[in-house]
Parts: structure tokens; C-alpha cells; sequence
């Protein structure tokens, strides 16, 4: 396809939807650069680390899994929250970090690839809609930056199934495995010990629970539920949930 | 943690006779876990000029996009490339643009001018130039890597020659070997060849990022003459 032109979509900041509303800014000292600022969440104590998402390339395909806790200090609001948006037919955004960031972010980056798609009557590809997701993060991080990780995975007919890892910061990196959070110390090390390319379905949600289980026994605040998505030549959906708690209904009084 | 230590990362460029080498590590780590192993840290401007740009990672690919927009509107307008000395200045210029919020990165840039003759020089992040005559390097393996190369490279013959016999002061080298008859030849051969650049630079990279925690997993080479542009992969101690 023509994705090299669709790369300049980075560029064509004219094309995509304009906030409407600000955002709260950082108090800035005009006369000294505040590397502090780089760390937004080292002040409030780093929770943003406690949400876990991480995935894989395999052979076609690619997989993001990610807890499913929304958490607010020692308290879990709910523990069916899919932090795993689908963009669009193809490609697949887990995000973690701040909850009104992600969700914000998430939403943002959505709407504007199927503006695209709406404009232009071709949806982006995935290297495109990596490169726009890093130049929006990349626009806010010195006005007031996001606090959410992103790993963006999606298949091309031309390229196949491919993975980016987008920091908070805006680092873009094209990955065969990433992971995020708490979490990621343990996934990607079994990752690194299990992986290996063009790995079957079967092996790959293998490796996957392989990792959660490693979580679940090894993370002392882990979270107990996941949800698994994949995207192939077949389009993006929901794979499976790993779930060891389940929201208690509301009985009837 | 500084913030140019966040990412990790060593690059060093070198001068030779009609060429230069540019290296970097290929490691991208957030603070002590590594991401990945393949991070592109020198990027091609046109066939003669490259650059390597160490420090924070999100800063290396906003400042490469930046200045790959700004060279390729020098090529529309003047229909030729960049010669290395003006894109210095050029990079010089867009880093100091942001002084008091700057890009947390500093570039390598490296280059054959006018005659190919080889050109190089490093920045810090708001744009002081650094020009140099044999090597320079940036990252956070630079103090190791300021006494390897010292140490690797090609050390200038004649000079010391012409130092012992008390020649050399408030001369020139061509002066200098003017004095005691030797060739005009013979003075081009204290430079580098390209292969001996290729190994110099190799081993000054590899056991530099080796004293480094956070940066190396492998090293990228890529050797430019007039000719012809020759990129390796080195493997090295992969932790």
C-alpha cells in the first residue's frame, strides 16, 4: 500500500482533530528547564507502574495482554477494565499509565485514525499510526504531557504483524516483544527465555499465560485479571480473559 | 539519574585518510532494564553526511526528524546537499533555538566537505560546536571513550619525531617535515586507512561500552569514503 506517503501524516497537523478544550498545563519558571518535568509521576509515587501490559509477534499475528484493575491508590474501583482499545479493524493500542491520560489519549488517537480512514478512504497503516501516536505524545511532553505507555500492534498485508513501543516520553521503538509497568520485569524476562520468532498461536497464548502466571505468584500488589487481545490477517478482536477474580454481581436486595 | 543517562547510549566518530568511521551502541534501555537491541542512533542526512545523536531517545528521533525537514528543504532550494560544516552550524542553531527547554541530546556530526576532505564535530545539548582534528565522542561511555581512542588512535609519528628533535615548535607539520627532508607522500600516511579506521574505531567502541552499564549490546559501524559507504554490526559482550 502506499504507506509512504501515509507516513507524512505526522506532519499534516492541519488534518487532525483540534482540541477543543485545554489541558491543564504544569506552573512553568520561564528562565529554567525543569528535568523534573520528565517525571511527572514520580510525585505521585509511581503508581502508574502497578498496571501491566506487554505482547508479542508471532507468526501473522500479534498479541497485547493487559491487567484489567483500575486502581486508585489502595482502593480497586473495578477489576474488569479493558485497557486494550481496539483502533481500528486491524490494529490493537494497549495503554497503561494514568487513568484519565490513557483513557483521553486513547480516545484521541482512535478518532483521529478513522478520521483518516474517513478522509482518505484507506486506513493507516501501522507504522503510520505509530509515528502519529509518537508525534502527538512527542507535541505534549514540553506543554503537559501524557502519562501513558502505549504498545501498538496491527498487521499490514505487506509487512505483516508488527509491534511498537511507544513511551510516555515518546520513545518509538519497533519491538518483537514489549512490556510495561511492575509487570514487564517478569514478562520480558520470560519472553526472553521462551521467545523466538514466528512462534505458533498455540505457543504464543502459552508464553502469554506463562507470563501471567509469573506475575500473579511474583508481584506482590499483582493484578489478578487479564484480558488478551490478538490481531491477524482477520482483523483485531478480543482472544481471551484470564480472570481469578470476578466482579461480585449486585444481588438483589 | 540524569536524564541523559535515562536511555543510555556511546557514539564516537573518527577521522582517516579520505574517510571517516562513525559508531554508536545499539542499546535502548529505560534507566536499568533494557528495551531493545537494535536502536538506530546514527541516521544518513545525504551519501556523505552522517549523525550520531546520543542522549534522551525520544530527543535523538524529534531532532533526526527535524533536521532531515530542514536539510531536504535546503536540497529543494539550493538543488545540492548540505556541506558538513553548515549543517554543524545548522544543528548548532536549531539546538540553541530551545535554550532554556533544550533537546536533552548530543549530536556526533560527520562528514565529507569540499574535496573530501573528512569533517567531524560534536555539540552539547544547546549547541556549543566542538570541532576536532581526530576523533569525537558523546554518551554516557564518553569518559571511557575519550581514553580509548586517545589511546587506539593512530598517534601523529612525525610529530613526536619532529618533538624529540625540538623542530615542531610554532611550525607547521609541513614546515616540520620540510626541515628534516621528508616526503610530502609520506606525511598523508599517519592517517588512518580505511581498515585500520574500521578496527581503531571498533575496538575504542567495544571496550569503552564494555566499562558501561547502559550502554552497548552490540555496536553499529559504518565507514564513509568517497567511494563507497561500508555499515557493520559488531557483536560484543550482550549485557
Amino acid at each position: 500500500m502506499c504507506s509512504k506517503s501515509q507516513r507524512s501524516v505526522a506532519f499534516r497537523f492541519h488534518r487532525i482533530l483540534r482540541r477543543t478544550t485545554n489541558r491543564p498545563c504544569f506552573p512553568r519558571l520561564r528562565s529554567s528547564f525543569d528535568t523534573a518535568a520528565f517525571f511527572p509521576d514520580r510525585r505521585e509515587g509511581s503508581k502508574k507502574e502497578m498496571e501491566c501490559v506487554f505482547g508479542l509477534v508471532g507468526d501473522g499475528f500479534a498479541l497485547v495482554a493487559a491487567d484489567t484493575s483500575a486502581v486508585h491508590s489502595i482502593l480497586v474501583h473495578k477489576s474488569n477494565e479493558d485497557k486494550v482499545m481496539i483502533l481500528d479493524s486491524h490494529k490493537l493500542l494497549g495503554a497503561s499509565g494514568e487513568a484519565g491520560d490513557r483513557v483521553q489519549f486513547t480516545e484521541y488517537i482512535q478518532k483521529n485514525v478513522h478520521l483518516y480512514e474517513f478522509r482518505n478512504g484507506i486506513p493507516l497503516a501501522t507504522a503510520a499510526a505509530a509515528n502519529f501516536t509518537r508525534g502527538e505524545l512527542a507535541l505534549a511532553l514540553r506543554k503537559n504531557p501524557y502519562s501513558v505507555n502505549i504498545l501498538l500492534a496491527g498487521y499490514d498485508k505487506d509487512v505483516g504483524a508488527s509491534l511498537y513501543y511507544i513511551d510516555y516520553i515518546a520513545t518509538l521503538h519497533k519491538v518483537d516483544k514489549g512490556a510495561f509497568g511492575y509487570g514487564s520485569y517478569f514478562a520480558l524476562s520470560m519472553m526472553d527465555r521462551h521467545y523466538h520468532s514466528g512462534m505458533s498461536l498455540e505457543e504464543a497464548v502459552d508464553l502469554v499465560d506463562k507470563c501471567i502466571i509469573e506475575i500473579r505468584s511474583r508481584l506482590v500488589v499483582a493484578p489478578p485479571n487479564f484480558v488478551i487481545k490478538i490481531v491477524d490477517k482477520d482483523g483485531a478482536r478480543e482472544y481471551a480473559w484470564r480472570e481469578s477474580i470476578k466482579d461480585a454481581g449486585v444481588s438483589a436486595a | 539519574m540524569s536524564i541523559f543517562e535515562y536511555n543510555g547510549s556511546a557514539v564516537v566518530a573518527m577521522v582517516g585518510k579520505n574517510c571517516f568511521a562513525i559508531a554508536s551502541d545499539r542499546r535502548l534501555g529505560v534507566n536499568l532494564q533494557t528495551i531493545a537491541t537494535d536502536f538506530q542512533r546514527i541516521f544518513k542526512i545525504h551519501d556523505k553526511l552522517y549523525i550520531g545523536l546520543s542522549g534522551l531517545a525520544t530527543d535523538v528521533q524529534t531532532l533526526y526528524q527535524r533536521l532531515v525537514f530542514r536539510h531536504k528543504l535546503y536540497q529543494l532550494r539550493e538543488e545540492r546537499d548540505m556541506k558538513p560544516q553548515t549543517f554543524a552550524s545548522l544543528v548548532s542553531a536549531v539546538l540553541y533555538e530551545k535554550r532554556f527547554g533544550p533537546y536533552l541530546c548530543m549530536p556526533v556530526i560527520a562528514g565529507l566537505g569540499e574535496d573530501d576532505v573528512p569533517f567531524i564535530c560534536t555539540m552539547d545539548c544547546i549547541g556549543a560546536k566542538e570541532l576536532a582534528k581526530d576523533f569525537v565522542v558523546s554518551g554516557t561511555a564518553s569518559e571511557s571513550l575519550y581514553g580509548a581512542c586517545e589511546s587506539m588512535y593512530k598517534p601523529n609519528m612525525v610529530t613526536y619525531y619532529f618533538e624529540a628533535l625540538g623542530l615542531t615548535h610554532g611550525k607547521t607539520m609541513e614546515q616540520g617535515a620540510n626541515c628534516i627532508g621528508v616526503q610530502k607522500e609520506n606525511q598523508y600516511k599517519l592517517l588512518e586507512e580505511p581498515e585500520e579506521l574500521f578496527e581503531t574505531i571498533s575496538q575504542a567502541l567495544l571496550s569503552s561500552v564494555d566499562r558501561d552499564c547502559l550502554s552497548g549490546w552490540g555496536g553499529h559501524v559504518l565507514l564513509v569514503t568517497p567511494t563507497e559507504v561500508q555499515e557493520r554490526t559488531l557483536k560484543s559482550r550482550m549485557d
